[in-house]
C-alpha cells in the first residue's frame, strides 16, 4: 500500500469511528424528534420507519397550548437558573479559598465535602422532607433551589478550585501590590481569567438541576411548583403513554440547555491565561 | 522614595525556620541586591517587605512606618516578578495603568505618565496589544513599566531576568541600572546570579540558609569575603580553596599547604600555630608561567578559552587549581607549568568555622 493510500484509509477509519459514535450517541435524540412529529394515528400503524410518511406539529401545539407544560418549563428555568448562579457564586469563592489559603481544618472540610458525594441521594429524601415541611419549603421552588445548591456546591467547589490552581498566584499578588485588595484582585484579575471554569461550572450545575427528578418529585406535589421532568411523567397515565406529546415536551426541554451551552461554549474552549506569565 | 529598615526579622513555616534574625538597613535611593543559592530565604525576605508573606517576629519599616501589619496595597511599593505576572486579559496600556486606576488618577495624567514610561522603555507601539503577543523581553519591559508609572517608595525585583536568554539578560541589566540612575528609587533586587549582583548593586547582601552572611559593596565581597560561603559564591570562575595549616616559625608566619609546600602567610593575618585553615585564591590571582618561573610546579589538565581570557586547570601533587589569564594561551594537556600564589592575594579561613581569620 502506498503511503497516501494508507493515510486515506487512516482518515476513513478515524472519521468512520467518530461518525459511528456520534450516530450512536445522538440516535435517541433523533428518535425523540421523529416521534414528536409523528401524528398519533401513524405512531403504531407504520411500523419502524426512519421518518413518518406524514409529519405534524400537533403534539407541540397541544403541549404548549393545552397542557401545564409552559408552567413546568418556567419553573425549571427559575430553579435551574438560580441554582446554577448560586452554586457558581459560592463555588467560586470557596474554590478560591481552597486553592489559595491554608487554614485549620482544611483537610477535614475537604473530607466532609467528599463524603456528601458518597451516598445515594434517595436516602436523604425522607429527612429532607421532614426538615422542609415545617419550614414551608415543600411545594416551593425555593426549597428545590436550596436542595440542589447544597448537593452541587461540593463538586462545583472542587471544579472551581482546579481552575484557580491553574492561575498563577503571582497575578493576584501583582494586583495586590498595584493597590488592589484581595477581593478586588479576585474580582478584576482572577475571575475574568477563570471564565472558562465559571462557564463549565454554570453548565454542569444547570444541566444537573434541569434534569433532576428525585427531589422534584418528592418535595413537590402541586402542579404550580413542579418542574418539567415531573411534568413529563404526567404524560404517563394509568392506561396509556402519550408518546407524541411526551417527546414534543422533551424536545422543547432540550432547547434551553442547548441555548445555554451555545452561550457559554466560547468560554469553555478558550484558554484565557495565555501570555500571563512566561511561556 | 524611602529607606527600608529590617530589624531582627525571623520567619518560620510551622516549626521550620527559614529566616534567622535578619538585620538590614537600606538607605533612601540605594540599590541593594540579595544574592544566594535557591532556598536561602532571599525571595522570602523580599516578599515579607512586599507584604506577601507574614513576619514571624521582628519589624520592617518603610520610611518611618512600621509595615508589619500593612496590606501590600498600603505599602506603596512596586514589584517586578520573575514570571512577569502581567494581566493577560488587559492590554499593555491597561496593565501599566491598573495601579493608577485603582488610585483614581485623572485620565489625562494617567495617559501622560503611561506614555512617558512606555517611551522610556520602548513600548510605544505595543500599548494596545495583549501580553500574549509580546516576546519575553517585551513582557519584562511591560512589567517594569507597570512599576515605574506608580513612582513608588521602593522597587522590589524578584529574579526579574531569570527567564530571559543570556543576551537579553545583559541588555535588561543595563536598562535596570540606567533606570535606577534616572529615577533614584530605593530598590531591592533578588537574584541567584552573582554577575547581576556584582554589576547592579550599590551593596550586596549575601545570604545562605536563612542567614545573612555578608553585607557590603560588590568589591568588598569580592576582595574581602567574610567566610568560605561568600568567597565561593561570589566570583566566576570560582575561587580556589586549598586545605592548609598555619605555622609560626619564629617571627615568620607560614602556611603549610596539604602538599607540604610552604608559602608566606598574608601580612597581619591572625590565627595560631597549627591551626587548620582553608586558603582561598581567586583564579586571576594565581600567577602561572610555562618558563618555570614560579614557586611550585604543576601540569596543565584542561584549557578553557573564554574569548576574554583563558581558564587553565592545573593539576598539582595534592590539589587542583584554576588560573585565569588574560592572554590567549593554548598549552597542550600535560605541559609543565610553574605557578605562584602571592601572599597578598590569599584569603585565609578557619577550616572549622569557615570564617575569615581576623587581621
Amino acid at each position: 500500500m502506498t503511503s497516501s493510500a494508507r493515510s486515506t484509509s487512516h482518515w476513513l477509519l478515524h472519521y468512520g469511528l467518530l461518525a459511528f459514535y456520534v450516530a450512536f450517541a445522538l440516535f435517541p435524540l433523533y428518535w425523540l424528534l421523529k416521534v414528536s412529529v409523528t401524528p398519533n394515528d401513524l405512531l403504531y400503524s407504520e411500523g419502524i420507519r426512519l421518518w413518518p410518511s406524514r409529519s405534524s406539529l400537533a403534539h407541540y401545539t397541544f403541549v404548549l397550548a393545552h397542557s401545564d407544560f409552559p408552567l413546568f418549563f418556567k419553573n425549571s428555568v427559575i430553579v435551574s437558573g438560580s441554582t446554577a448562579v448560586l452554586v457558581t457564586l459560592i463555588a467560586a469563592l470557596s474554590g478560591y479559598a481552597m486553592s489559595r489559603f491554608d487554614f485549620r481544618g482544611k483537610m477535614w472540610l475537604v473530607g466532609l465535602m467528599l463524603i456528601t458525594q458518597m451516598f445515594p441521594l434517595v436516602m436523604l429524601v425522607a429527612p429532607i422532607f421532614k426538615l422542609f415541611s415545617p419550614l414551608g419549603l415543600t411545594n416551593s421552588l425555593t426549597g428545590l433551589v436550596i436542595v440542589y445548591t447544597a448537593f452541587n456546591v461540593p463538586f462545583a467547589t472542587f471544579l472551581m478550585q482546579s481552575f484557580f490552581d491553574g492561575i498563577p498566584k503571582d497575578l493576584e499578588e501583582a494586583a495586590m501590590i498595584d493597590g488592589a485588595s484581595r477581593f478586588r484582585a479576585f474580582r478584576q484579575i482572577i475571575l475574568p481569567l477563570t471564565l472558562p471554569g465559571v462557564a463549565a461550572t454554570l453548565g454542569f450545575v444547570f444541566t444537573a438541576a434541569w434534569s433532576e427528578l428525585l427531589f422534584a418529585l418528592m418535595l413537590v406535589s402541586k402542579a404550580d411548583a413542579s418542574t418539567f421532568p415531573v411534568g413529563l411523567l404526567g404524560f404517563v397515565s394509568k392506561f396509556s403513554v402519550d408518546f407524541g406529546q411526551m417527546m414534543a415536551a422533551g424536545v422543547l426541554a432540550l432547547i434551553p440547555a442547548c441555548l445555554f451551552f451555545l452561550l457559554i461554549q466560547r468560554y469553555l474552549v478558550q484558554g484565557l491565561t495565555a501570555g500571563a506569565v512566561k511561556g | 522614595m524611602a529607606s527600608i529598615d529590617i530589624q531582627g526579622v525571623r520567619k518560620s513555616y510551622g516549626t521550620v525556620p527559614v529566616l534567622h534574625n535578619v538585620d538590614l538597613s537600606i538607605q533612601d535611593g540605594e540599590f541593594v541586591v540579595l544574592v544566594g543559592p535557591s532556598g536561602c530565604g532571599k525571595s522570602t525576605l523580599l516578599r515579607m517587605v512586599a507584604g506577601l508573606e507574614g513576619i514571624t517576629s521582628g519589624a520592617i519599616r518603610i520610611g518611618e512606618r512600621v509595615v508589619n501589619e500593612l496590606a501590600p496595597k498600603d505599602r506603596d511599593i512596586a514589584m517586578v516578578f520573575q514570571s512577569y505576572a502581567l494581566y493577560p486579559h488587559m492590554t499593555v496600556r491597561d496593565n501599566m495603568n491598573y495601579s493608577l486606576r485603582l488610585r483614581r488618577t485623572p485620565a489625562e495624567r494617567m495617559a501622560h505618565v503611561v506614555s512617558a514610561a512606555a517611551s522610556k522603555l520602548g513600548l510605544d507601539t505595543f500599548l494596545d496589544r495583549k501580553p500574549r503577543t509580546l516576546s519575553g523581553g517585551q513582557r519584562q519591559r511591560v512589567a517594569m513599566g507597570r512599576s515605574i508609572v506608580r513612582q513608588p517608595q521602593a522597587f522590589l525585583f524578584d529574579e526579574p531576568l531569570s527567564n530571559l536568554d543570556a543576551r537579553l539578560r545583559e541588555q535588561m541589566r543595563v536598562e535596570i541600572k540606567k533606570l535606577h540612575r534616572d529615577l533614584g528609587t530605593t530598590s531591592i533586587y533578588v537574584t541567584h546570579d552573582q554577575v547581576e549582583a556584582m554589576t547592579l548593586a550599590d551593596r550586596i547582601v549575601a545570604m545562605n540558609g536563612g542567614v545573612v552572611q555578608q553585607v557590603g559593596t560588590p568589591l568588598d565581597l569580592y576582595e574581602r569575603p567574610t567566610n568560605l560561603f561568600v568567597a565561593g559564591f561570589i566570583g566566576s570562575p570560582a575561587i580556589n580553596i586549598i586545605n592548609a595549616v598555619l605555622r609560626h616559625d619564629g617571627e615568620q608566619r607560614l602556611i603549610a599547604l596539604e602538599s607540604g609546600e610552604r608559602i608566606p602567610a598574608p601580612p597581619r593575618v591572625g590565627g595560631h600555630d597549627g591551626q587548620a585553615v582553608k586558603v582561598g585564591i581567586r583564579p586571576e590571582d594565581v600567577q602561572i608561567s610555562a618558563q618555570a618561573e614560579g614557586d611550585f610546579a604543576g601540569h596543565v589538565e584542561l584549557v578553557e578559552p573564554m574569548g576574554l581570557g583563558t581558564i587553565v586547570h592545573l593539576g598539582t601533587a595534592h590539589h587542583a587549581l584554576k588560573a585565569f589569564v588574560v592572554e590567549r594561551v593554548n598549552y597542550p594537556v600535560g605541559t609543565n607549568i610553574a605557578y605562584r600564589l602571592p601572599a597578598s592575594k590569599l584569603h585565609i579561613f578557619d577550616a572549622k568555622t569557615g570564617q575569615r581569620l581576623p587581621e
